[in-house]
């Protein structure tokens, strides 16, 4: 029996597609309700919180141990973007292998690149490595855009939340007083808690360390550390035995005694290296909830100190 | 005139950044050349008096931007910030601070204006593959570069991107897939207009280059349109749909001419095909979620406008990744179930009409060893689409290394039991090896 083409199956069908795409979603949104807020990572929800207090919704793409550079766009996000009201990203291209398609397939007019709520943080913070000259990917995973680690600087955290309290305040001017009186409540505790971080590393500054990525050029900055070499010989690329070799070399040769290791690297050659050469490997944190107890941005830089004061003290 | 439109950048810039009083920062420029000879100096006042002029202009300006604007810093005035440099022909020879000033402050942002400009993401993938062994069914070319895919991808405007893939063979150009998307809808509606691989099932969406393996899956030749696939142009509209707590679902629905490899074919302009998906997904843990799927899918067959194809699938995957270690191990399971009912000539009684039915499917799975290795198999059983006495099976064992993100090398050795006839089976045993490479920006693919 050959089915043959009918009009009012066709017409079924249609009707039935339309059906489903009429279903009507709640409308959200009122003034007064709190600001839903999505950030790429962690970090930037914590200083979202700060400065957006219990009027804020915050909650973050990617977990604080995590890779931002590989994270998977799961559609479980894709439902808490499709409410978001603000989207705050890193920026620089980190999120690059999986932000765009999520953003697009949130269908949340809201949050494309460019709307009122898209937020790249990036624009307010101080970038190092901004490559000078050509750039290929013969130097690996490159940033073009330059370091997207720039978080793990206090002064660009108060930069961003800056931005951030700016951006409150146009979305909700009711509320504009609230978050600058947030904002200078937070100013005032990073300063305060940079001052006690800067005299902890104080003994240690000017140290030679190496890092497993380059992670850390704005932590270094900062706290006058001096990252001397790379256990991945090239961002992105994992290390190789030739490059371990030289480094080994280099780092007896210069007396580097310590390996800062973000959490989602196979500690293997970190391990090695440090066996040949008498330096510890320190594993940091470079973001937010990467423990648990690294609850908040304060957090964040209070368990780095102490570690990095742990290891040099205890190899030297 | 340069320094004209120097100055707007110079003094936004300096106001965002909290620094130094742009006028100074001219009153410098313009006041050094103090032994310069009266006719030069009459120009240069003449200059200044203009300057003055237009600061005072500007900072009125800016004053109401500041009033009614945030001070976020938009990117084009970082663009202007790089040809805010004098020109060294300018101004008597004398160290201008204004540079000096500038390098500092661009160091807020990135580079992210001057980088690209206003050009699309530009990417090309090479898809390299040699093929060795035997198959007398089906038999490959030795060595073959098998696409060049150009990828074109970039924002239209507020209300829209795009995305375009065009791959080259080594004999023609195909327009894979083109097409634009609408992000701003109502409704959370979204969609999108062109040209498109449809979402019917999973490895019909799938890019060549993204697949984890060589070849397609033999339900996929046999059945689905082989490599190219449902893809086709039309409007392709999707939704989030309301969802019990911790489920993700959305459907899908898709409005094509009706021309797709051998699957599908238009004969008169009436002849639209259809595809509709469901997807329904969960997060079972943190690194473990369930995606599962159902599609089908409705056009018109080569024999004519009273022949109609009916595709109908399932697909369920299941991946395991541990986010600490996501670079390092990860795995995936995925199985695709697809049915076809395809009207056409009886094959006893070749006046007679008959709906063919034939049953396909795969089922695969990868494990990520470490960062550079990942192992992987599938299963693959397939009717005829076109004759369901004649059913095809094999098995694949794939190999993959990544020497980093934008290359790949992979081996996959491939076992075929494939009919060719009722009572007779032709073994296929190949080795299949490719190299694959992208150059520039290509952007993600769907999960």
């Amino acid at each position: 029996m050959p089915r043959l083409l009918k009009k009012t199956r066709f017409t079924a069908i249609a009707t039935s597609f339309a059906l489903v795409f009429t279903l009507v979603y709640p409308v959200t949104g009122s003034a007064d309700s709190k600001i839903r807020i999505m950030t790429a990572t962690t970090d930037l929800a914590s200083l979202a919180q700060e400065i957006g207090g219990d009027k804020v919704d915050v909650e973050s793409v990617a977990r604080g141990y995590q890779d931002p550079h590989f994270v998977d766009p799961k559609p479980s996000f894709l439902l808490k973007l499709s409410k978001a009201e603000l989207l705050v990203v890193v920026g620089l291209e980190l999120e690059i292998g999986w932000l765009p398609p999520l953003i697009t397939q949130s269908s949340n007019p809201r949050i494309q690149v460019g709307a009122p709520g898209y937020f790249d943080a990036s624009r307010f913070a101080r970038i190092l490595e901004l490559p000078t000259g050509q750039v290929t990917r013969a130097e690996g995973d490159v940033h073009p855009l330059g370091n997207p680690h720039y978080w793990l600087d206090p002064d660009n955290g108060l930069r961003i939340a800056k931005g951030i309290q700016t951006k409150l305040s146009e979305m909700r001017p009711n509320e504009a007083a609230y978050f600058a009186q947030r904002y200078e409540a937070f100013e005032q505790r990073l300063k305060q808690s940079d001052q006690q971080w800067q005299a902890q590393m104080k003994p240690y500054a000017g140290r030679k360390v190496v890092t497993y990525h380059r992670s850390w050029p704005n932590f270094a900055e900062h706290f006058g550390l001096n990252v001397v070499g790379y256990v991945e010989p090239r961002p992105g690329i994992p290390p190789s035995p030739q490059h371990t070799v030289e480094l080994i070399a280099q780092m007896k040769r210069e007396g580097v005694k310590v390996i800062m290791v973000e959490p989602y690297f196979d500690l293997k050659t970190p391990n090695s290296i440090a066996r040949e050469t008498g330096a510890q490997v320190v594993v940091l944190m470079p973001s937010v909830g990467g423990e648990r107890e690294i609850t908040d941005y304060f957090k964040l830089f209070d368990y780095d100190i102490a570690k990095l004061k742990k290891a040099f003290d205890e190899t030297h | 005139m340069k320094r004209f439109a120097a100055l707007p950048a110079l003094l936004l810039f300096s106001a965002i950044a909290h620094a130094q009083d742009a006028s100074s920062v001219l009153v410098k420029h313009t006041a050094t050349p103090a032994s310069a000879e009266d006719a030069r100096m009459k120009v240069l006042e003449d200059q200044v008096r203009a300057l003055a002029g237009e600061v005072a202009l500007l900072r009125s300006e800016l004053k109401e931007l500041r009033d009614t604007k945030s001070p976020e810093p938009a990117s084009s005035q970082q663009v202007l910030l790089a040809s805010a440099h004098p020109e060294p022909g300018m101004l008597p020879a004398s160290p201008a601070p204004a540079p000096a000033q500038a390098v500092q402050t661009q160091t807020f942002g990135g580079a992210s204006g001057n980088a690209k400009l206003l050009n699309p993401d530009i990417s090309l993938i090479g898809d390299f593959i040699g093929t060795a062994g035997h198959n007398n069914v089906a038999p490959g070319r030795s060595l073959e570069m098998h696409e060049s895919e150009v990828g074109l991808q970039a924002i239209i405007d507020p209300y829209a991107r795009a995305d375009a893939f065009i791959s080259f063979g080594e004999t023609g150009v195909n327009v894979e897939e083109a097409y634009v998307t609408f992000t701003s809808l109502p409704g959370g509606l979204l969609l999108k207009v062109g040209k498109k691989r449809a979402d019917f099932g999973k490895v019909n969406t799938i890019h060549n280059h993204a697949l984890p393996f060589i070849d397609r899956p033999l339900v996929t030749n046999n059945l689905v349109g082989g490599e190219d696939g449902i893809d086709d142009s039309g409007f392709f509209l999707s939704r989030f749909l309301p969802a019990p707590k911790n489920w993700f679902l959305e459907g899908s629905a898709e409005v094509m001419r009706g021309d797709s490899a051998d699957v599908f074919q238009a004969s008169r302009r009436e002849d639209v095909s259809v595809v509709g998906h469901l997807r329904a997904y969960r997060d079972l843990s943190e690194s473990t979620n369930l995606d599962l799927g159902v599609s089908y899918a409705r056009g018109h067959n080569n024999l004519g406008s009273n022949f109609l194809t009916n595709l109908y699938s399932g697909d369920a995957t299941l991946r395991w990744k541990p986010l600490r270690r996501a670079i390092y191990n990860s795995f995936l399971f995925r199985t695709e179930l697809v049915w076809s009912a395809r009207d056409q000539f009886s094959l006893a009684v070749p006046t007679r009409l008959q709906t063919q039915h034939a049953f396909g499917m795969y089922s695969s799975a990868e494990y990520r060893v470490n960062r550079r290795w990942t192992v992987g198999g599938r299963f693959d059983r397939s009717g005829h689409a076109t004759d369901s006495r004649l059913t095809d099976s094999g098995f694949s064992g794939i190999l993959t290394y990544w020497p980093s993100e934008f290359s790949q090398i992979r081996g996959q050795y491939r076992f075929g039991h494939l009919a060719t006839s009722p009572t007779d089976f032709s073994n296929a045993n190949e080795f299949l090896f490719q190299f694959l490479f992208v150059m520039g920006a290509h952007g993600a693919h769907p999960f």
